[in-house]
């Protein structure tokens, strides 16, 4: 077991290596710093000066991969390669454009982020278990039916309806919540409880629908049948035996994403106005600000590659066939 | 029988299915009774509602199935009246059921404790300790060695035949009346299955429990039952002891039966054309009118009455059947009867004189040679992947094949048999020669490999799974002749793809058509017209009739018959059947732990066989006997050791009733066995051959 996690590591090195080139690829070969300087700087500021100016300020002055200039280690290690790629790995991200350090603004705002994401993923994950397990018990029956009905429209709706839909109706119309906004300690609650049903009905649709797929898969197995034929009830049968199998593909289907809960929700946290990592990216995007998604994006890719080494690690926990072999 | 000894009342049940094509009746007015400790065998091609009968007494149909009248009564309690929740007291404890898959039939994630426990709890309230404990002399009861320690294990750690005695002590759990075996042996190797049916006989004569036996397999029967019915249909045919039956199978499908079985000394075995029909329909006469040899004018019209009648040894039988219509019903019984062969004539092993095909003798070189032949998968472990040992699947098989000839390749699943076809077929990397009409193929470069390949086709197991379902069968057969450029333009292969068509007896309109029209045996045919396609001199069959019913596989052994003496084609057939070996080969090799222990000519092999492993493995065959089963007998003990770890010394010594200690340390070397009436000798891996 710990030779399989030790060997996975040593795999993710050179994956890890390919992230970070193709990302310095397309940020600094595609759009190079020239470009980022005129973009920042404006149509009407625009002159040779202000150029070398900005660059020099944000460390864009040097070259991309190999400094002639320099001697020995220094060729490799002042160039913007090793400046701003290479030393993501070490998590120092640097300074965003408006001078701020990344690292320490990414900190702060994990803890809004995960208020969200952690109890959204929770819930989530209760409430369409659930409700495909009902719709299974029901099975081949109107409410069934229904049932998937209700999904598929459930998902051929636009998150955005979800979000401003809630808003209208729960903060407007009843006034039950505020619209939107944060508050630090327990205060939080009230805004992050609209947000997270929101989230949550959002994904249910699919979800509902996948997880009865995979349960009525399983109910028509052998293994069914015989527990069936031992006497036990129809409920015993679904939670001992029918969900304890299905698990196993949903959990390695849900783990992945659980790193990714760091990174918050780019919609959600916009809306609702959560000081958190989605809203920071976007806004990075907003205002162009390319050293914020940069680190975004290797945050995103290294967290993804942790989220599939959980996903072998806990199928090899769950299913007794893979763990003992 | 006495009205208190009736454990299960069965009288005119019907089911209903709701499928997509109308309603269909698997299950149509059966009646039939088992009294305690007695054994009622259902009996019948696939698709003849014996499993929906199992399904319908337990009440476990189907969503879209329904018992539609007639009733159940277990031990005196009506079933159909009880409710679901009432009904749930009876299952498992009432009724126990085991099933034909072993490996799909218990669930993978729990442990074999927890899934006894839940029987032990629901129908005796017992739990912790107590629980343990009875589990575990459960476990003792059918056979598992170690049974405290394999409690706490997953059904995958458990070999095919473990698994089918945990199956049978999770029914046993709860103590029931009446156990239902829906195809408890029939996923399991002949040796593993001599194992089972001992356990079940056993336990059987231990709590006299009452059996229901789904089986198709008449050495089953015959080792089982002491009743027998036989299903067509949807409906019993025939009702009668299983003396009366076994002495003279009175319907006409039962007598097809038995005649369909494969024997020595049958040129060509009888065969039930057409399939059952499908049972969406309401039928206007009997059933079998369509398939029926005896088939009389209203036969077509009316629907035959089930009747009793007095067989010959005085005992009453049902039957339905017009033929025994008419009076004076006995002597008509008789009469028929006699145009059965007797059947489990003992002595038909040692008859010299059969006819096989194409047994001339040429004096040429032989058409395919394999020499040391082996295969090896590493076992890879930690870190850096590092080969921490092998699997011998194959180590060091030497073989000879001549054209016109059929060389069998026996033994129990896990032997490496499929493996060495693989190898011969080069579709295996392996070591040692391969030589096929003299040329040496694993020398070959991959391109003159190619055109080599239109020498060798394969036949393989499940019809169902080795056709592309969306190749039409004109595509499939025409593509490899089209890829080997055998017949180069398209109006000749399609020509060609006709007359291959009709050789295997299916109609040339038939071309267009896609596999999943066809049945198991049909498609069957049609991949013996795929690889005749390329002409080649040799076909591998990979148990070619294991997934065909008795009936079907008749058709097909025929059609091999035919096929080799019109071709002059050598046939490897890969087989765990000795039956069909014993029909169909000339020579048989008989594999163990990828090794080939015994090798010699069929009639020799068979009928004195000199390695402990070949006796053993025809003693398991359940034979057909008149006489009643006789109780125990010496069924080979444990499983098939891991090729990866095979024991020192003789392979087969831990299994071995004559092992010594000179067998524990060294491998025996062949010994070949002349005989002078034999033209072929006999050869043998054993310090101490069998005389």
């Amino acid at each position: 077991m710990i030779a399989y996690i030790v060997r996975r590591l040593l795999y993710a090195i050179p994956i890890l290596l390919g992230v970070n080139l193709i990302t310095f690829a397309l940020f600094f070969l595609v759009n190079s710093p020239d470009d980022m300087a005129r973009m920042q700087l404006g149509v009407k500021r625009v002159t040779p000066e202000a150029i070398q100016q900005w660059k020099a300020e944000r460390g864009y002055d040097k070259p991309l991969v190999w400094n002639e200039a320099a001697s020995g280690f220094h060729k490799m290690s002042e160039t913007i390669f090793f400046d701003k790629s290479l030393r993501m790995f070490a998590l120092d991200f640097g300074r965003s454009d408006d001078g701020r350090d990344i690292g320490l603004e990414i900190r702060s705002r994990m803890v809004p982020s995960l208020a969200i994401a952690v109890p959204t993923f929770f819930l989530s994950l209760f409430v369409t278990v659930s409700f495909a397990l009902l719709l299974v018990f029901f099975r081949a029956t109107v409410l069934d039916t229904a049932g998937v009905v209700l999904c598929v429209a459930a998902m051929s709706i636009s998150g955005l309806f979800y979000i401003i839909g809630g808003q209208y109706v729960v903060s407007k119309v009843w006034n039950l919540v505020p619209i939107s906004g944060y508050a630090s300690g327990l205060d939080a609650t009230r805004f992050l409880i609209l947000p997270v049903i929101i989230s949550m009905l959002a994904g249910l649709g699919s979800s509902a629908r996948w997880y009865r797929a995979i349960f009525l898969e399983e109910i028509n197995r052998d293994y069914v049948r015989t527990a069936r034929a031992k006497g036990l009830s129809e409920l015993r049968v679904l939670f001992r035996h029918v969900l304890k199998n299905a698990l196993i593909p949903i959990l390695t289907g849900v783990v992945v994403v659980i790193p990714t809960l760091f990174m918050g929700s780019l919609l959600i946290e916009s809306f609702f106005g959560i000081p958190g990592l989605g809203s920071y990216t976007i806004d990075a995007i907003g205002s162009q600000d390319f050293a914020v998604v940069r680190a975004m994006v290797f945050i995103g890719s290294v967290l993804y590659i942790l989220g599939l080494l959980l996903t072998d690690i806990s199928y090899t926990l769950v299913d007794p066939r893979v763990r003992l072999q | 029988m006495n009205a208190t000894d009736i454990v299960l009342d069965v009288s005119n049940l019907q089911t209903q299915l709701h499928t997509a094509h109308g309603m269909a009746v698997p299950v149509d007015r059966l009646s039939f009774t088992i009294g305690k400790g007695q054994t009622l065998a259902l009996l019948g091609e696939s698709g003849c509602g014996k499993s929906m009968t199992a399904l319908s007494l337990m009440r476990l149909l189907p969503d879209v199935g329904e018992l539609s009248a007639g009733s159940i009564r277990l031990a005196g309690q009506d079933l159909l009246s009880l409710t679901e929740a009432e009904m749930r007291r009876i299952r498992g404890r009432g009724m126990a059921m085991i099933f034909q898959e072993p490996s799909t039939s218990l669930n993978p994630v729990m442990t074999v404790m927890q899934q006894l426990a839940e029987v032990l709890f629901m129908h005796r309230g017992l739990s912790g300790r107590a629980a343990r404990v009875e589990a575990q002399s459960l476990l003792a009861s059918v056979g598992i060695p170690d049974a405290a320690r394999r409690l706490d294990e997953y059904p995958f750690q458990f070999s095919g035949g473990m698994k089918q005695r945990v199956m049978v002590a999770m029914a046993l759990a709860g103590q029931p009346d009446l156990l239902i075996a829906d195809e408890p042996t029939t996923a399991l190797d002949v040796t593993i299955q001599a194992q089972v049916l001992q356990v079940l006989r056993d336990l059987q004569a231990q709590r006299g429990m009452a059996m229901l036996l789904i089986t198709h397999d008449l050495g089953v029967v015959s080792e089982m039952a002491h009743q027998v019915g036989v299903m067509y249909a949807g409906e019993l045919v025939e009702l009668a002891s299983r003396e009366t039956f076994f002495s003279a199978p009175a319907h006409p499908y039962s007598q097809k039966l038995f005649a369909a079985l494969p024997q020595q000394g049958v040129q060509s075995l009888a065969t039930i054309p057409g399939r059952v029909p499908p049972l969406t329909q309401d039928f206007e006469g009997c059933r079998f009118a369509d398939r029926c040899e005896k088939v009389m004018a209203h036969c077509q019209s009316e629907v035959p009455k089930w009747s009793k009648l007095s067989a010959a040894n005085g005992e009453q039988r049902w039957i339905r059947c017009h033929l025994y219509r008419e009076t004076d019903e006995g002597v008509k019984t008789a009469a028929r009867v006699e145009q059965v062969k007797p059947i489990g004539s003992d002595d038909s092993i040692s008859k010299a004189a059969f006819a096989k095909p194409a047994t001339i003798e040429h004096d040429t070189s032989p058409l395919l040679v394999v020499q040391n032949l082996k295969v090896h998968f590493p076992i890879r472990r930690g870190i850096l992947q590092r080969t921490v040992g092998t699997v011998r699947a194959v180590d060091g098989v030497s073989l000879s094949l001549q054209a016109g000839r059929t060389l069998a390749l026996v033994g129990e699943s896990g032997c490496g048999k499929t493996t060495v076809g693989k190898a011969i077929l080069q579709l295996q990397p392996a070591k040692g020669d391969v030589l096929l009409n003299g040329v040496k193929l694993d020398s070959l470069d991959k391109n003159t490999l190619r055109l080599h390949r239109a020498g060798m086709q394969m036949v393989f197991q499940d019809p169902f799974s080795s056709l592309n379902p969306r190749l039409r069968v004109q595509e499939a057969i025409a593509e490899g002749m089209q890829s080997l450029d055998i017949v180069s333009t398209n109006e000749l292969r399609q020509q060609r793809v006709c007359e291959l068509l009709e050789q295997v007896g299916l109609s040339p309109e038939m071309a267009l058509r896609y596999p999943h029209e066809f049945s198991g045996g049909q498609r069957q045919r049609i991949a013996i017209a795929r690889a005749l396609a390329v002409n080649p001199k040799l076909i591998i069959c990979d148990e070619p009739t294991s997934a065909l019913d008795v009936s079907v596989q008749a058709q097909i052994l025929n059609l091999l018959q035919t096929l080799q003496a019109e071709r002059n084609l050598g046939y490897l057939f890969i087989t765990h059947n000795l039956a069909v070996v014993q029909h169909i080969a000339h020579d048989v090799a008989v594999m163990y732990l990828g090794r080939i222990v015994e090798q010699g000519p069929v009639s020799q092999v068979l009928s004195k066989p000199r390695h402990p492993y070949t006796r053993a493995l025809l003693e398991a065959v359940p034979k057909l006997e008149q006489a009643a089963p006789t109780g125990t007998r010496s069924a080979l003990q444990g499983d098939l050791p891991s090729p990866a770890n095979p024991p020192q010394g003789c392979h087969f010594h831990p299994r071995c009733p004559i092992a010594q200690a000179r067998c524990r340390r060294e491998y025996p070397p062949l010994t070949i066995l002349e005989n002078e009436q034999q033209a072929r000798s006999q050869q043998v891996r054993c310090f101490f051959p069998l005389s």
